[in-house]
């Protein structure tokens, strides 16, 4: 059996010819033979996912669900009642939620079944899963590769073929940049579009839910079950919600696609760049319309982002104090418990973007780090405001190099954010971004990013499946995965 | 400018964690590596810009102030590292243990 897609499966269970059973057994038998050397779940829940499924199958009422009896996995800051979620920290490692994120509501009602919990970056704080308190993903194309981050094990799952989607994260590429590395579709919704309402929070007015999939179409479909307003969650969007599977056959006829007259290269792979400009030329051959766009702030993103996102976070991380839920560490003073709770709680990257964040906050410093910081994110997002005047999507690499080796930047995490540079504008500026794999290099996936107009996703989408029709590079298989 | 072991310990302080040493000598030469890198921002000419604190022009969201269901006092010490008699429980908030 190739390697099913949400649209095949939807099309299957409706022709009667399958059940949610079979293809939640199917995902359980994949993840039981792969997961032990892929390491992708931190939990992996049968007996749920059986009872779920043959719940789905009996009752009448999910006949038309939009979802009906697909497995899916989700990122482990995602919160889901009764199953025990630990954004990969130890401070959370015993953590059962009583409650679920909307998203996990929305999927129930949409007959999904979920199969499990995936590994991920600490809090999301990282670029290749590494910083997970309990293990380290593989990347399905090579097992010494990281699987990108911070929603590695999500985008390992779908790659290796274990589950259909998955969703993930993502406050500075935690979506897109783990799809370029292993080689599925991601895409990072516009700020808002998805309830944020469980999501543990890192950088709340950059954090995004979004799906992983293997078609921009899958993708549509999970889109179409998870957005819209919530009132759990005051800054998600009342933006009229289109179906966004519909039209998204319309071709790339007219679209104008943007391409960023200097793009900073510093570090960019020439096989990545190669990939990336053959996508665009394919573009081309369709009929979109290439034009140039400048986007001068984009060199200061990167030092942007890496004061915003450690200030919200040093802000959001104080809940962790032992007291309600969590590790809690012996102590004779309340003080101690608190910062002994937190130092055996957290791991280095944490503390690292912690104390960034309290330092940018701190008296006599705000107005030199942060206030700076919040100035260059307007002109970022102007930059944006102004190419979108000339283009109708924006095209380039998702991350300048293909999945690096496990290990190789972790000593050294100023290198580790430079990887984050063509993906951390898309968030300061609150668009949405897409990550298409569009060739391999050494046979190691690339990812060509679409980023574009806020809540225009359907255009995305469009582009991606106009691409994805006429793309001809060869595709190699796994080496650790079902994927075929 | 640099920063110092002295000022990543108090910064910690103030974000209370407490940094064993050895965390203290790894920490602050990337920390400095990382404002180094930060401090590119100050090269720019910023006057007059307004700061963004989010995406999008935001509104204040109310709602009308209705009781409604919530977690139940169990379920929400469920994961209370310490509980005793429906409340949390924690160590001596004062120290010296012989009252203020």
């Amino acid at each position: 059996m190739s390697t099913p897609t949400v649209k095949g499966i939807l099309q299957s269970i409706a022709a009667g010819e399958t059940t949610a059973r079979d293809w939640v057994e199917q995902s359980l038998r994949a993840i039981r033979e792969v997961d032990g050397r892929l390491k992708a779940f931190l939990l992996v829940d049968e007996e749920q996912a059986l009872a779920a499924a043959d719940r789905i199958d009996r009752a009448k009422m999910y006949q038309n669900a939009p979802l009906r009896g697909v497995p899916y996995a989700a990122k482990d800051n995602i919160v889901t009642r009764g199953v025990r979620t630990t954004a990969a920290s130890r401070i959370l490692e015993n953590y059962i939620p009583p409650y679920n994120a909307t998203v996990i509501d929305k999927l129930q009602q949409a007959a999904a079944v979920m199969v499990g919990k995936t590994n991920m970056d600490e809090f999301a704080m990282g670029s290749s899963t590494e910083t997970s308190a309990f293990q380290k993903t593989a990347n399905p194309y090579g097992e010494d590769r990281v699987p990108g981050g911070s929603s590695g094990g999500s985008a390992a799952a779908v790659a290796a073929g274990l589950v259909p989607f998955a969703l993930g994260s993502d406050t500075g590429g935690s979506i897109r940049q783990p799809a370029a590395f292993t080689g599925c579709f991601g895409l990072k919704p516009t700020y808002g579009r998805v309830s944020r309402y469980g999501l543990i929070a890192f950088a709340s007015s950059l954090d995004q839910i979004g799906p992983f999939t293997r078609t921009a179409e899958d993708a549509a479909l999970v889109l179409n079950a998870i957005c819209g307003h919530d009132p759990l969650d005051s800054t998600s969007s009342r933006e009229p919600v289109p179906n966004f599977a519909d039209g998204i056959d319309r071709g790339v006829k007219g679209v104008r696609v943007g391409i960023v007259r200097h793009l900073p290269e510093e570090g960019l792979e020439p096989g990545v760049k190669a990939a990336v400009n053959r996508a665009i030329q394919q573009l081309e051959a369709e009929g979109a319309e290439v034009v140039e766009i400048e986007l001068p702030h984009m060199e200061y993103a990167v030092a942007t982002y890496y004061l915003i996102a450690p200030a919200e976070a040093s802000s959001n991380l104080a809940r962790y104090d032992g007291v309600r839920y969590g590790r809690r560490a012996e102590a004779s003073s309340l003080l101690e418990m608190y910062e002994r709770s937190r130092s055996e709680g957290f791991g280095m990257e944490v503390k690292r973007r912690i104390i960034i964040g309290t330092y940018a906050l701190s008296s006599g410093y705000y107005d030199a780090y942060y206030k700076r910081a919040q100035q260059m994110r307007t002109l970022i997002r102007q930059d944006y405001e102004r190419a979108f005047e000339a283009c109708d999507v924006i095209a380039m690499p998702t991350a300048p190099t293909t999945a690096f080796k496990l290990g190789e930047k972790l000593d050294n995490p100023l290198q580790m954010y430079l990887n984050d540079i063509y993906t951390i504008p898309a968030n300061l500026a609150g668009l949405p971004g897409a990550s298409v794999p569009c060739g391999f290099v050494d046979g190691l996936p690339v990812g060509l990013q679409l980023i574009g107009r806020p809540f225009d996703e359907a255009t995305l989408l469009r582009v991606a499946h106009a691409y994805e029709q006429v793309r001809d590079f060869a595709w190699p298989k796994p080496v650790l995965g079902v994927a075929e | 400018m640099k920063i110092t072991d002295e000022t990543v310990r108090h910064v910690a302080k103030l974000a209370r964690l407490w940094l064993h040493p050895q965390e203290l000598s790894q920490l602050v030469p990337q920390l400095n590596d990382i404002l180094e890198y930060a401090a590119t921002l100050q090269s720019v000419s910023l006057d007059g810009v307004e700061p963004t604190s989010h995406p999008f022009h935001e509104v204040n969201v109310v709602r009308p102030d209705v009781p409604r269901e919530s977690l139940s006092r169990e379920e929400a010490l469920r994961n209370a590292p310490e509980a005793d008699q429906g409340m949390v429980r924690v160590p001596a908030v004062l120290e010296g243990g012989g009252g203020a």
